[in-house]
């Protein structure tokens, strides 16, 4: 308990550099937090995906379309529960900056492939009946302020042409990690206007979403999908929607890893700053660890001293800074536009590593001072001067 | 009277691990700090130097990207009937539609990624003269034969001269692998005719790209263009502006996000600075008691600390920056969010950048500096005399 005592008497003696100390780190603390949490949401989508869906797109690419008429023949694969599809639509709301995704899909059976969209049965009957109708996700239509009954204008890219879907619903999200900035239409409203305007372009779809029974299967379903269409013009490529996601992800890994390397750049700064602190401190006090010395005091004394002042300080620094982490990623997440990052948020992760570093940080930062003054002799200590 | 620079410099080798750390704090900071601008930078200059100033690139207005623009045949004829447009001395127009789409293929660091496939017609040679062939030949026109860039070629496997790859339900020669020095390094070549047919995109093109026959006809061009009623869904930009614009996106993102943590994390520096630098006055306190007695005025002491601290910081920014600068020899690639497909570019370094370090740099050395430097000029003679 004394020797508590001491430590916390220790740390109050600058009280200036320790407030320093404690901001200083706590904001690297904060900032590391940051970053991880930017890191971590990319790789979020991956985590979230439903271990029961595959999502089966073109073997090229996914920007290739795959014909409608392979949604039967998927469906008669054993073990295959719903097979749905989505479009990517593209086109631009207003102007460029406003983005989000819109997605030609078959009404019947999306809300059935994605459950965690959570949304009206009678929102969704409604949508159902009319084909010029759309739902949008909750954070959009809270962005943009839609409304139930207003019209959505789209300026078309891949589809040409001026589009308009008037909202009758709006869906959301079941857990935090839900997408809840997608704006959904009927496809068949899109391919009816295709095959007037653009023949040759009907009957085509994006990607299919198949949800299967089993999720121990899919590998061997996937594989029975593929086989379908081996030697057509139009293979396919089927993955888990964790796999299809994750190769998203892995054309930004080189951007990724130079955001980790920030961020442990940011762990080496936090070292500096208390480092130096403490190698003040030492300095300072060669004398008194002298003079506790002489007194018999053990080195495990002086460690537990020295340790003790480090862990404290950094605890102090690692609590402030996981406490401004909150503030400062909420306010991202309110200033970045919801359609780049759907979702935004403090993962446990994010939270074990700050404080695991900031505490292994405290007890790096000890080390040099300790061994300073277990190593300096009781008559070099006492002659020394500051 | 003036304190001694020397007096300075002494006082770093008195307290050589605590001033060592604090530089090399401040040059963590700068290294990042100049390390993301260079990012940004370089994706940028890559893609500026992709377009030619002379050149005018079509596409679909709503578009993000040549891979979701769609220009039919009809409305090329149209582009074709307006004026400016280049001729080569057959009177054919300069002019290459090309179809844009993406392919996967594994990376040589393991995973699909992206490649851009664009299909050109034979004048895209003459109007992108810095696209130069480096090894093996052109491709034939109306073979199923391809070249790649130099980048995809380094990046990804299988994509050496002589090797084959397959996509579009048919099997494709590399027979050339070229080098524009821009974003066309990161993608793949070939006959668009050859392209569209494998891809089944004969009704129209992605893009189409012209040579002016003036450089300062644009605006002129621009004029009959915006006139053309066929024309309203499209829209004309010079080629340079438009892969520009494809850049910003993803420098946006890495600006903001690099300087939002680097803004951060000079805090700390600063606050380490600052640190170091109120120790250095405690430990100092009877040798500015003694400089006052001997008729050292106030704003000297506050000068001498203000040097030191701004000394410490310019050392820091300055290792800082000649590591970044080494960065130049780097390259990576990357998905761009714009077009959707991998990019290489290198870390580029610009006179902005360093100029912005430096004065990043000082500010942290001013900032870390000044409270520490008042409290120094501000010590009462005789108590200071006393303290020790």
């Amino acid at each position: 308990m004394r020797i508590l005592k001491l430590i916390l008497k220790n740390s109050l003696r600058h009280k200036l550099r320790t407030f320093l100390t404690i901001l200083g780190m706590s904001i690297a603390v904060m900032a590391f937090g940051v970053l991880r949490t930017v890191v971590e949401m990319w790789y979020e989508g991956v985590e979230a995906a439903a271990p029961n869906r595959l999502i089966t797109r073109h073997a090229v690419s996914f920007i290739f379309p795959l014909p409608y008429s392979y949604r039967e023949q998927i469906a008669k694969v054993p073990g295959i529960e719903t097979v749905s599809f989505a479009n990517w639509f593209g086109g631009t709301y207003i102007d460029k900056n406003k983005f989000f995704a819109r997605m030609a899909v078959d009404p019947e059976t999306i809300f059935d492939v994605y459950p965690e969209f959570i949304i009206d049965a009678k929102e969704l009957e409604t949508f159902k009946r009319e084909r010029n109708s759309c739902i949008v996700g909750y954070e959009i239509a809270k962005q943009y302020g839609f409304k139930i009954g207003d019209i959505i204008p789209l300026d078309g890219d891949i589809y040409p042409g001026k589009w308009e879907f008037v909202v009758r619903g709006i869906y959301k999200p079941r857990t935090q990690s839900t997408d809840a900035t997608q704006m959904l239409f009927h496809f068949s409203a899109v391919d009816e206007r295709m095959k007037v305007e653009m023949p040759g372009r009907e009957g085509l779809i994006g990607w299919y979403i198949v949800k299967i029974k089993d999720p121990n299967q899919a590998g061997t379903i996937s594989d029975q999908i593929d086989a379908l269409y081996k030697n057509s013009s139009n293979a396919t490529k089927t993955e888990t929607e964790r796999a299809f996601t994750q190769s998203f992800i892995s054309g930004l890994n080189s951007l990724l890893a130079a955001m980790n390397f920030v961020s442990f750049v940011i762990i080496g700064i936090i070292m500096l700053v208390l480092g130096n602190t403490m190698i003040m401190s030492a300095r300072e006090r060669i004398q008194e660890y002298a003079v506790l010395k002489t007194l018999g005091f053990s080195g495990g004394h002086l460690i537990g001293l020295i340790l003790g002042e480090s862990l404290v300080i950094s605890a102090f620094g690692a609590g402030l800074g996981l406490f401004l982490t909150y503030p400062v990623v909420a306010t991202i997440a309110a200033i970045v536009p919801k359609g780049f990052f759907p979702y935004f948020f403090i993962t446990p992760t994010t939270l074990i590593l700050s404080a695991t570093s900031a505490l292994s940080i405290g007890l790096l930062a000890s080390i040099f001072p300790i061994q300073r003054a277990i190593g300096t002799k009781i008559v070099d200590g006492l002659r020394h001067i500051g | 009277m003036k304190i001694p620079m020397k007096y300075i410099i002494r006082n770093f080798r008195t307290r050589r691990l605590t001033t060592m750390i604090t530089v090399f704090g401040i040059a963590l900071v700068v290294f990042v700090f100049a390390a993301v601008l260079m990012m940004a930078y370089g994706i940028q200059r890559t893609l500026v130097a992709t377009g030619s100033p002379d050149n005018v690139l079509v596409a679909r207005k709503a578009a993000n990207g040549e891979i979701s623009s769609i220009i039919l045949r009809n409305d090329y004829n149209t582009v074709l009937t307006l004026p400016h447009i280049a001729k080569d001395p057959n009177s054919q127009p300069l002019v290459s539609g090309e179809t844009v789409v993406i392919i996967n293929i594994y990376k040589k660091a393991g995973g699909l990624s992206n490649v851009t496939v664009r299909g050109v017609a034979p004048q895209a040679f003459t109007i992108r003269p810095q696209v130069k062939i480096v090894e093996g030949r052109q491709f034939t026109t109306g073979a199923r034969e391809v070249i790649v860039g130099a980048s995809v070629a380094k990046n990804f496997v299988n994509t050496a001269v002589g090797e084959k790859i397959t996509f579009g339900g048919d099997t494709w020669t590399i027979v050339g692998r070229f080098d524009a020095g821009s974003g066309f390094n990161s993608e793949i070549w070939g006959d668009n005719d050859q392209l569209q047919a494998a891809f089944r995109r004969q009704g129209g093109y992605s893009t189409v790209t012209f040579k002016l026959d003036q450089s300062d006809a644009f605006s002129s061009f621009k004029a009959a263009f915006d006139r053309e009623p066929r024309l309203q869904q499209f829209e004309p930009k010079k080629e340079q502006r438009f892969f520009e614009e494809q850049s910003e996106d993803m420098a946006l993102f890495i600006r903001i996000l690099g300087i939002f943590i680097t803004i951060i994390f000079s805090f700390g520096a600063t606050i380490g600075a600052m640190i170091t630098m109120y120790a250095a006055v405690a430990n100092r306190t009877v040798e500015v008691g003694t400089m006052r007695a001997l008729g050292f005025r106030r704003r000297s002491i506050l000068t001498a600390f203000l040097t030191e601290s701004l000394t410490i910081s310019l050392i820091g920014g300055l290792i800082g920056l000649v590591f970044a600068s080494f960065l130049q020899f780097f390259s990576i690639s990357t998905l761009n969010f714009s077009s959707f497909s991998e990019l290489e570019f290198s870390f580029a370094l610009s006179p902005s950048i360093i100029i912005w370090s430096l004065f990043f740099t000082l500010m942290m050395g001013f900032l870390g500096g000044f409270l520490p430097a008042v409290r120094a000029s501000r010590l009462n003679i005789v108590n200071a005399l006393r303290s020790a």
